[in-house]
């Protein structure tokens, strides 16, 4: 045989020498190294908002998750909106898509539940239909939401019979209450410099 | 005393222009009463006091008005005898602009004090050193004493130390911002009480020494209290220290630094390096608490700036507005106002002149644009680090800045952005103008906002599962309850076949158990129909898709006739679902009349038949609607379906009405007969009254119905004008508020009568 | 309300970013006094012709851009650019070299990552490397022989003007020729140390007025660095460093480039205040820059000794802008109160 057909053989058994190395090793890690569990449903999981709202299609955020990680579209969470759509794709190594408007649009402001206590009849429905347990309340009597467990997901609204509960936006007080970033002067276009002259006005 | 403490320095801080000299010019002044007092709760770090007074309470001076709630957090006194005028939200000075609870007073001009006298009257001890730090500790709480220097915290908080020994006081006196010269006036003027409140304040602590820091700018200030330690006339542990002017050195952390070359630790406090650091008014405010008795009712502010004329220091009264001030020190308005609260590095602009001066208030700066002008629009960062140079908590601000500007928290967070202490000396040095500590401020907003999100999600997350392993064992139980009783009937059925008189237990478990599997066959039913139902929409889908793609034609027959099968598969399970129906209403209806012993006539009984039945008929008239939007042949039955739905409706309805009539009735019925007996009288009264107060909340109720009813007709109008298909369901809402409130007239109707009569009986 | 309401600081020191790169063009002054002195009008022309190409560029692109011009103008960083790059080009390079340095510069190397601020590589350096590699010969036969070295006064303002762009090469002869740092490191590999200095090239003087230019440059360093427009850090980490590679690998004068000709000649000092020290693509904290500075005087030393090129500032200062960000990563300051600075990128969370 030829020096150049020796060079092939050569090289080509080295990569196949390598291949099999290689293979040994990831073999081998992928035991050594087992993670127990789905801990891929775990981390979705976490990456959900837990408003366990079911707007996409699924009975509350783990359901999803289990569903994103068995090959559902990550663009069905409107209460995540782009923040989790990004983070999830980022997870799986997927391009973010834009959150399906069939499951509903993301809210502009959070919001909680409130119950108008004097037209609640305790009938009860709202308390069922809470997916966190964040109602207080027994047949007959008045119910109330606990609006720091509240998750804003509507799920109480619809069942109401007599229409008494509000969504109503998360207040805003001294404790929560933040600035807000400056709007950076140089991304200003020419049109409309003059109305910035202050420039980082708040 | 000698001066023998090394000095150590901290890293970075910068020199802006001081600006004192404006208002150190005159005396500190007494401020006017002004027309009104408005008192935030909340003008501390901590919960927020709770009021204890109402409106057109009289309340006095240094009377106690809202206390204290919990450990962390103040109490409040009125500033001057008058009339609360509201206990209401107010804008507070914040930068935020919000409202908060706040207490109003109208002072009546006496200015009539409550009783009050000194710790050591009340307690009935002459010396300092008698009183238990403790009994010290608990009068400066009840006299509403918050750190002066700008903070707000806590005094009493920050003076229970637990178990760490205190080994040294530092008074901070250092004042480094530009402008304000509040506590230089006050260690020029009152340096006997500062250092009588050090000496206070070494006693509660046990301290072995104090360090007063004060910055080489104020030689006034530093000669007062060092006459004032010498006339003290008896021994004492303090120094009075003067430290190198530089911003921020007024800040704890950086004071600490220089005083005694020690860091606070991260996340920890002054306390743990065995210090405890007070500003030089709250040790003057606790001489005078423990003193005299006061509570902490005015403070000393700086007005100044170059639209005031008469800039200079002020006790003022705790609520006292802006614009009264501003008043006094003769303010001329800007063409664009801007004042200040605090200093012009860390202070804030207010929103409004309304808002009241606070127990942190220590300065109002009214520049005009020349003096400080706002600030130029940003340009980029260039990374020169000379933001870097002049941090005093050595941070690289550059790199917060980029990353709070393109929401990298997490290394934001990595490269420490909780030890800002928001001091500005980045923003002063940046040449490129840039308003860094907003950046700051709105990262760490979001991170805060983040990180309660995140714990909140949590909960969510734990709350849901817990709900769901509860429903999981519910239906378990009740699974195994099930069984349980039908493994007993049949037992006792094998068990006595033959007895006649137990023949009436055997069919109505029959018939529950009978009940309970046509249940699940009719749900299992209705599922096979909405899957069928799906298919065919999807299939019609694909069809429209086939038809309008040309390529595709050849497909068009294959799914035409899928489309047949499905549609023959749907009515099939139509007609077995109708059957399943049937059989399970009359199943439940069987074993209800069997096992019912309540009575089947009453009205909640039949309300609820009446419930059930609208429910039902709704349900039937959404499959309708569905129905008709996909123009399956199923319409004719389920249309006649609804029919008879409304029929039974109907029925029930009126069997509900009628027997409220009927109970109504005999009501009246009770009230008539018992007309000759006090007590009979008595119960007709409260009967009429409950049917009084009845008959307003329907009122209330049908007027909300009616509210409602006329929003729904006017969401259904826009949707027809628009022509959305959220039409069909809108009608139907429509209906659905109509029926509620015509409920509703009817029950008023029903109760109406009713209580006419037994009102004419009593 | 009207009340204006912004975050506080509401004041600000005197400084600006205009300020900032006004005072470095100022600090370059005497460097170009001495070579205009020394090697006659090439570098000057050279300087003018580059800052215009800059302002013009950026201006197109920032109207392309829809940006204010003015604005951004006045932040005089693309005047600065051009000084430099004007400034490192030979002085007969002919203007077409100068101008698409200048463009690639702005355009590319700055306005396409976001203009100021926002480009990882040193723009006038990419320009300056782009001309390097694209046209070695212009780039390296185009230098100026100083006063003493060709024994006759400079090249007068209009011949120059015509070398450059007229392309009349032939009359910049006997006034032009390799640079001491080229001259010395392709004769030493035949000769010894005493009979490098001895050839025409040198005429028994090392440097041949280059350290009369760096020492100008030099001393507009020190200016920006009492100025505080600049750090100490990089420029000292850098001299040091190339010191110390120099006096450990290179001490043998008959087989390597003297200390005194690396410290003294070429774009030594011009790159230490000047160029390594551009904030936008320098490291920026305090050990980082020390860092940083460290490595360029590395790189610069290894690629003029075993590398192709002569002097190698742009390629080094270049290759540590690739590693500045990793550098400020792994160099944060211990913060106050923290025991320990931190190190690295956070963990990635979940």
């Amino acid at each position: 045989m030829s020096a150049a057909l020796w060079t092939i053989v050569i090289a080509v058994g080295l990569l196949a020498v390598l291949a099999v190395i290689f293979g040994a090793v990831l073999g081998f890690a992928a035991i050594r190294f087992k993670v127990e569990g789905n801990p891929i449903v775990d981390q979705i999981n976490n990456l959900l908002p837990q408003t366990q709202c079911g707007q996409c299609g699924y009975p509350g955020c783990k359901p999803y998750a289990e569903a994103i990680a068995g090959g559902e579209k990550i663009n069905k969470c409107p209460p995540g909106g782009e923040g989790t759509i990004q983070t999830l794709a980022d997870l799986l190594g997927v391009e973010p898509e834009p959150l399906d408007a069939e499951h509903g649009a993301e809210k502009a402001v959070p919001t909680v539940a409130f119950i108008r206590e004097d037209e609640c009849i305790g009938c009860t429905k709202c308390i069922q239909a809470c997916p966190v347990d964040a109602i207080l309340g027994a047949a007959k009597q008045m119910h109330t939401v606990i609006a720091d467990e509240c998750t804003g997901c509507d799920l109480c609204v619809e069942p109401c019979p007599v229409d008494c509960i509000d969504m109503i936006p998360v207040s805003v007080d001294k404790s929560n209450w933040y600035w807000q970033a400056p709007t950076s002067g140089v991304e200003l276009i020419a049109t409309d410099r003059h109305h910035h002259l202050a420039g980082d006005a708040a | 005393m000698t001066n023998l403490i090394r000095l150590h320095n901290f890293d970075g801080g910068i020199h802006p222009a001081e600006n004192k000299a404006q208002s150190t010019a005159t005396p500190i002044q007494q401020a006017s009463l002004p027309a009104e007092l408005v008192l935030p709760l909340h003008q501390h770090i901590g919960a927020a006091a709770k009021p204890l007074v109402k409106a057109g309470d009289l309340v006095l001076k240094g009377q106690l008005i809202a206390a204290a709630d919990g450990f962390v957090s103040v109490p409040l006194h009125a500033p001057t005898s008058g009339t609360v005028a509201a206990v209401e939200p107010r804008a507070v000075p914040h930068a935020s602009g919000l409202q908060e609870d706040c207490i109003v007073i109208i002072p009546d001009g006496d200015e009539r004090w409550t009783e009050h006298q000194s710790l050591y009257q009340q307690l009935g001890l002459e010396h300092l050193s008698d009183i238990s730090p403790r009994q010290l500790t608990e009068h400066i709480r009840q006299c509403g004493i918050a750190g002066m220097g700008g903070a707000g915290f806590p005094t009493a908080v920050k003076l229970s130390t637990g178990q760490r020994e205190i080994h040294t006081l530092i008074l901070n006196g250092a004042e480094c911002e530009p402008y304000i010269t509040a506590d230089d006036m006050l260690m020029r003027e009152r340096a006997a009480e500062v250092i009588q409140g050090a000496q206070i304040l070494l006693h509660i602590l046990g301290a072995k020494g104090c360090m007063i820091g004060v910055e080489d700018n104020k030689p006034q200030a530093i000669a007062a209290l060092n006459s004032a330690l010498i006339e003290l006339g008896e021994e004492h542990h303090i120094d009075v220290v003067t430290i190198p002017t530089k911003y921020p050195s007024g800040g704890e952390k950086q004071l600490i630094k220089i005083l005694t070359g020690e860091e606070v630790p991260a996340g920890g406090i002054p306390a743990d390096l065995g210090l405890v650091c007070q500003n030089v008014g709250t040790a003057a405010a606790i001489y005078r608490a423990v003193a005299f008795g006061e509570p902490l009712i005015s403070r000393i502010t700086t007005l100044t700036g170059d639209t005031m004329q008469q800039p200079g220091n002020w006790e003022v009264l705790i609520g006292t507005p802006v614009s009264h001030l501003l008043q006094l020190a003769g303010y001329q308005p800007q063409k664009r106002e801007r004042v200040i609260m605090g200093g012009p590095m860390m202070g804030f602009a207010l929103p409004g002149l309304d808002l009241p001066i606070t127990k942190t208030s220590n300065c109002l700066l009214a520049p005009t644009e020349k003096e400080l002008p706002p600030n130029d629009i940003a340009m980029a960062c260039i990374r020169c680090g000379m933001c870097a140079d002049a941090c005093p908590a050595d941070l690289l601000p550059q790199q917060l800045y980029w990353f709070s500007k393109s929401q990298e928290f997490d290394k934001a967070e990595q490269h420490n952005i909780f030890d800002c202490i928001e001091c500005g000396a980045c923003s002063y040095v940046c040449p490129s103008h840039i308003p860094l500590v907003q950046y700051y401020r709105y990262a760490k907003g979001a991170i805060r906002e983040e990180r309660a999100a995140q714990a909140k999600a949590e909960r969510a997350r734990l709350r849901f599962e817990e709900r769901l392993a509860r429903q999981e064992r519910e239906v378990a139980e009740k699974e195994a309850k099930r069984k349980a009783r039908a493994e007993a009937a049949a037992k006792a059925q094998a068990a006595k076949p033959a007895v006649a008189a137990d023949s009436a237990a055997a069919p109505n478990s029959a018939a529950a158990t009978n009940a309970a599997d046509g249940n699940a066959e009719l749900e299992k039913l209705q599922k096979q129909f909405d899957a069928a139902q799906s298919a065919l929409a999807k299939t019609k889908e694909k069809l429209e898709a086939a038809r309008a793609d040309e390529s595709m034609a050849d497909k068009v027959p294959l799914f035409e006739s899928a489309l047949n099968k499905t549609q023959d598969k749907i009515k099939d399970l139509a007609k077995q679902l109708a059957a399943a129906k049937k059989a399970a209403k009359a199943a439940p209806a069987a074993a209800a009349t069997d096992t019912d012993k309540g009575d089947p006539n009453s009205p909640e009984r039949l309300k609820r038949k009446w419930e059930t039945a609208q429910a039902r008929l709704d349900t039937a008239l959404k499959r309708l609607a569905e129905a008709k939007e996909q123009g399956l042949d199923t319409v004719d039955a389920l249309q006649t379906g609804v029919d008879k739905q409304q029929e039974r409706v109907n029925e029930a309805k009126a069997a509900y009405d009628a027997s409220v009539a009927d109970g109504a009735a005999a009501g009246a019925t009770v009230g008539g007969s018992s007309t000759s007996q006090a007590t009979g009288a008595q119960t007709a009264d409260n009967s009429a009254a409950d049917q009084a107060a009845n008959i307003e909340a329907l009122n209330k109720k049908i007027l909300a119905q009616q509210d409602r009813v006329a929003k729904m007709q006017e969401r259904l109008d826009m949707a027809k004008a628009e022509g959305l298909d959220t039409v069909d369901a809108l009608t139907l809402g429509v209906q659905k508020q109509q029926d509620k409130l015509l409920q509703l007239q009817q029950e008023l109707a029903a109760l109406a009568p009713a209580g006419t009569t037994s009102n004419e009986a009593s | 309300m009207g009340l204006l309401t912004l975050s506080s600081p509401h004041t600000h020191g005197p400084n600006s970013t205009s300020k900032v790169m006004a005072t470095v063009i100022l600090a370059t002054l005497p460097g170009l006094a001495v070579i205009t002195a020394l090697f006659g009008w090439g570098t000057f022309i050279n300087v003018l012709l580059a800052s215009a190409t800059a302002v013009a560029s950026e201006a197109a692109i920032l109207s392309i851009r829809k940006r204010p011009l003015a604005f951004f103008l006045k932040d005089n960083t693309a005047l600065l650019t051009g000084v430099l790059i004007g400034l490192a080009l030979p002085p007969f390079a002919p203007f077409w070299i100068t101008l698409v340095a200048t463009a690639f510069a702005i355009v590319f190397a700055k306005q396409l990552y976001g203009g100021m601020g926002n480009n990882p590589f040193n723009p006038a350096m990419v320009g300056y490397a782009l001309v390097l590699v694209s046209f070695p010969v212009q780039m390296t036969t185009s230098w100026a022989l100083s006063t003493q070295m060709s024994g006759q006064a400079t090249l007068g303002f209009a011949d120059t003007l015509q070398v450059i762009f007229a392309g009349s090469a032939s009359l910049a002869d006997g006034f032009s020729g390799a640079t001491p740092l080229d001259a010395y490191k392709h004769l030493i590999a035949k000769g010894t140390a005493d009979s490098v200095l001895g050839e025409a090239t040198f005429n028994g003087w090392l440097n041949g007025g280059w350290e009369w230019v760096n020492l100008a440059f030099l001393a507009g360093g020190l200016v920006l660095i009492w100025r505080r427009i600049i750090s100490w850090h990089i420029p000292l980490a850098m001299l040091v460093s190339l010191s110390l590679c120099s006096l450990m690998l290179g001490w043998d004068e008959d087989m390597y480039t003297p200390l005194s000709l690396h410290l003294l000649s070429g774009a030594t000092m011009l790159g230490a205040f000047f160029i390594a020290t551009d904030p936008v693509s320098a490291s920026t904290t305090p050990r980082g820059k020390l860092i940083y500075g460290a490595g360029i005087g590395i790189l610069l030393y290894v690629i003029r000794t075993w590398g192709a090129y002569p002097d190698a500032v742009a390629f080094a200062v270049l290759l540590m802008n690739f590693a500045a960000p990793f550098i400020d990563a792994y160099t944060q300051p211990r913060t106050y109160g923290h025991a320990k600075a931190k190190r690295g990128l956070p963990p990635k969370q979940r």
